[in-house]
């Protein structure tokens, strides 16, 4: 099959057959689910690709392809922007050169995410447009179009997608010709890039000045298009939100956004004169209906109990038949557990056996939190386990303090837990500390990713490695102890009760590969020998 | 066919019900209709329940199956029938776990495939296409497994009417 051909996409693979045919130069990110498949797909079909330690870094990567004239695509779930944000807003007051395209990758309903946040707030705060696909089709041309979006007003675009568009397989009909790739080059620009304030106050009227612009251009870009339909019921909607719209009411007229930063507050207005009831339609957050209202037209929002969750045909249904009844409860199915023989086992159940608080971490070892464990008292953020460990040292009184350690897995200290360790040499609590790298040798939780501890790139290919013991040793902890993980819990148990009782600052590495993820990562330590990694892999 | 038909496909993570649904999709794409394929994955791997939903038509909009809406509900795991059956709609049909012999099958874990394989004898997709799409999802050591598994759940759907 050519990659012209009409083809059953999801949306992830979507934006990333787009980002080949749109010269994208450097793909980079952080694994998170729905995100994830985006960069390994664009480096499937022959994209540079490459994981990067987190969002925060991949960003800058990525503006620095940008200021290149280069075109970069920086992938991450909605959290990811969070930790992304400084780079994010820095980079709508420098502008850009090449296309630089920030996919945000929401999650309504939570699927596999730690809270429910709607990243559309994210463009109106920091001042970059941003696209909405609703289907694998859209996130293909919207792709593009947040290129060209992008390098003719040389600004970061924000790119939200939500699980439903990113995992969604459906049909795309790829261009034949897309946008070549543009020739790396450099140019100076101090001033508009130096973000000292006697510049930066200039950079801000731009930013300005291009959010006017393209508020205008908004008012007539085909992103944004009406259906003219039933004069009784008008919907304004975006995103997938549009097709469970679609389906419950094909006869109502419908006012489609797909440039939904900054809005088309004219064309909005035109659209709801013209019918007799206009309702929004939206999940999450009412993002487009606040910005509806504060602009003074009449439209009707969801009742709060739609914030929460997905939206779907039903839900949509209700909405718009005024019916905020108790919806059915779902039989609840089985929850995920800790796999046989996974080597967190071992580890959360001395932690139990030592009646530990366990400040815990994002991974799968958040599952610990379920029976037969029930041992994770807190998982907040990406990396929040060993400075929520200190705080919960410094003020608990000795006899609880010395039974607090913090648990985070390889892949998330990498992420950003190096500064917690730094965090811990400078203020170290009296009672000493212990931190427990649950090293898998994989980013497990999302599907087996590498990351720079593995010494692995995002093809598996072989490359440099971040080692954690060295780094402990090299910040100046105290006590490094490295312990290959066996069956039983005894060895670890004891080596934790002996850390515990030392009441120094402890770093315990307990390493052995995820269950899941073993036979792979011997295959491409023999690789290591081969050509390349994707050779053994394509077999 | 004028009809959206819609096809839940439900079980343990780790059972394949995702790859039952690339099949299923892809054979539906091949066969010329609209198709959407929506599922939530992420933590599936960790031996969760998990379902997915096929809807292939004309045309498709929405690509998650309401409640009560399924036409086809396939279940790969008996303890998950009960939490899925409500997605059925009045007279949609149960594929159930029981319908295949996991002896007769020369790979047991083609049982996936074996259940398509009876779910195939009631959509109007052709056992042509239905083949190209197992052997366009699956890695070629896995084709002729996968073959005799959805040829046994034919001959098995061919028993019961």
């Amino acid at each position: 099959m050519s990659s012209t051909d009409r083809q059953l996409l999801s949306g992830d693979s979507a934006i990333a057959l787009a980002a080949l045919h749109g010269g994208v130069a450097l793909g980079a990110g952080y694994p998170g689910t729905p995100s994830t498949e985006i960069l390994e797909y664009f480096s499937h079909i022959g994209g540079k690709a490459q994981w990067s330690p987190n969002e925060k870094v991949a960003l800058e990567v990525g503006i620095g392809v940008a200021y290149g004239s280069s075109r970069a695509l920086v992938t991450m779930k909605h959290v990811g922007l969070n930790v992304a944000a400084d780079p994010f807003f820095s980079a709508a007051h420098t502008g850009v050169v090449g296309g630089l395209v920030v996919v945000s990758a929401d999650d309504p309903g939570m699927a596999s995410s730690q809270n429910e946040q709607d990243n559309r707030r994210y463009a109106v705060a920091a001042g970059v447009p941003m696209v909405e696909p609703s289907d694998s089709q859209e996130a293909y041309d919207m792709t593009l179009a947040a290129i060209e979006i992008s390098e003719r007003w040389k600004t970061p675009v924000l790119f939200r997608v939500t699980t439903r568009v990113c995992h969604t397989q459906a049909p795309v009909q790829p261009r034949a010709a897309a946008l070549p790739m543009p020739a790396p080059h450099f140019e100076h620009d101090l001033r508009g890039r130096n973000l000292i304030p006697a510049n930066a106050r200039p950079a801000h009227r731009r930013l300005r000045q291009k959010l006017a612009e393209m508020a205008v251009w908004s008012e007539t870009t085909p992103l944004n298009y009406v259906i003219p339909g039933d004069k009784k019921l008008g919907i304004i909607t975006s995103g997938v939100c549009f097709m469970h719209a679609r389906e419950v009411a094909p006869d109502a007229s419908f006012l489609k956004l797909g440039f939904t930063h900054p809005l088309p507050l004219e064309k909005i207005a035109g659209f709801v004169r013209s019918v007799e009831r206009c309702v929004v339609i939206e999940e999450n957050d009412p993002y487009l209906a606040d910005a509806i209202r504060a602009a003074g037209l009449k439209v009707e929002s969801k009742p709060e109990m739609f914030r929460f969750g997905e939206l779907n045909v039903d839900r949509v249904r209700r909405i718009l038949a005024h019916d905020a009844s108790a919806e059915p409860a779902r039989t609840p199915g089985k929850p995920p557990e800790l796999c046989d023989g996974c080597s967190h086992r071992v580890v959360f159940q001395a932690l139990k056996n030592l009646d530990c608080i366990v400040a815990g971490d994002i991974g799968c070892y958040a599952l610990a939190v379920l029976p037969p464990f029930n041992t994770m008292d807190c998982c907040v953020c990406m990396c929040s386990s060993i400075g929520i460990g200190l705080g919960l040292r410094h003020v608990l009184p000795p006899a609880e303090a010395k039974r607090v350690v913090s648990v985070i897995g390889d892949s998330t200290f990498v992420h950003s837990g190096m500064t917690g360790l730094a965090e811990m040499i400078y203020n170290p609590p009296p009672t000493g500390h212990v931190v427990v790298i649950l090293d898998n040798s994989t980013t497990a939780m999302t599907g087996h990713q590498e990351h720079p501890g593995t010494g692995r790139k995002l093809d598996h290919a072989p490359t440099n490695k971040v080692v954690y013991e060295d780094l402990g040793r090299a910040l100046g902890i105290e006590k490094v102890h490295v312990l290959p993980l066996g069956k039983d819990c005894a060895e670890f148990q004891e080596l934790l009760q002996d850390s515990l009782a030392s009441e120094k600052l402890v770093l315990i590495v307990a390493r052995r590969p995820c269950v899941l993820a073993a036979k792979n990562i011997r295959e491409y330590e023999k690789c290591n020998q081969c050509a390349t990694a994707k050779e053994v892999l394509a077999k | 066919m004028k009809k959206t038909i819609n096809v839940v496909i439900a079980g343990l993570g780790g059972q394949g019900v995702i790859k039952a649904s690339d099949i299923l999709s892809e054979a539906a794409f091949r066969s010329g209709f609209e198709v959407k394929k929506s599922e939530i994955h992420g933590m599936s791997q960790r031996g969760g329940s998990v379902t997915s939903d096929v809807r292939f038509g004309p045309q498709v909009l929405s690509p998650m199956i309401s409640p009560g809406e399924a036409d086809f509900l396939v279940v790969l795991a008996p303890d998950q029938i009960e939490v899925n059956r409500s997605q059925l709609r009045a007279g949609g049909v149960l594929i159930a776990p029981d319908l295949v012999d996991p002896a007769k099958l020369s790979n047991r874990k083609s049982y996936n495939i074996a259940l398509l394989g009876v779910l195939s004898t009631h959509l109007e997709i052709s056992e042509e296409q239905w083949l190209a799409a197992i052997h366009a999802v699956l890695p070629k050591k896995l084709h002729a497994a996968n073959e005799q598994a959805f040829a046994e759940g034919r001959r098995v759907a061919a028993v019961k009417v």
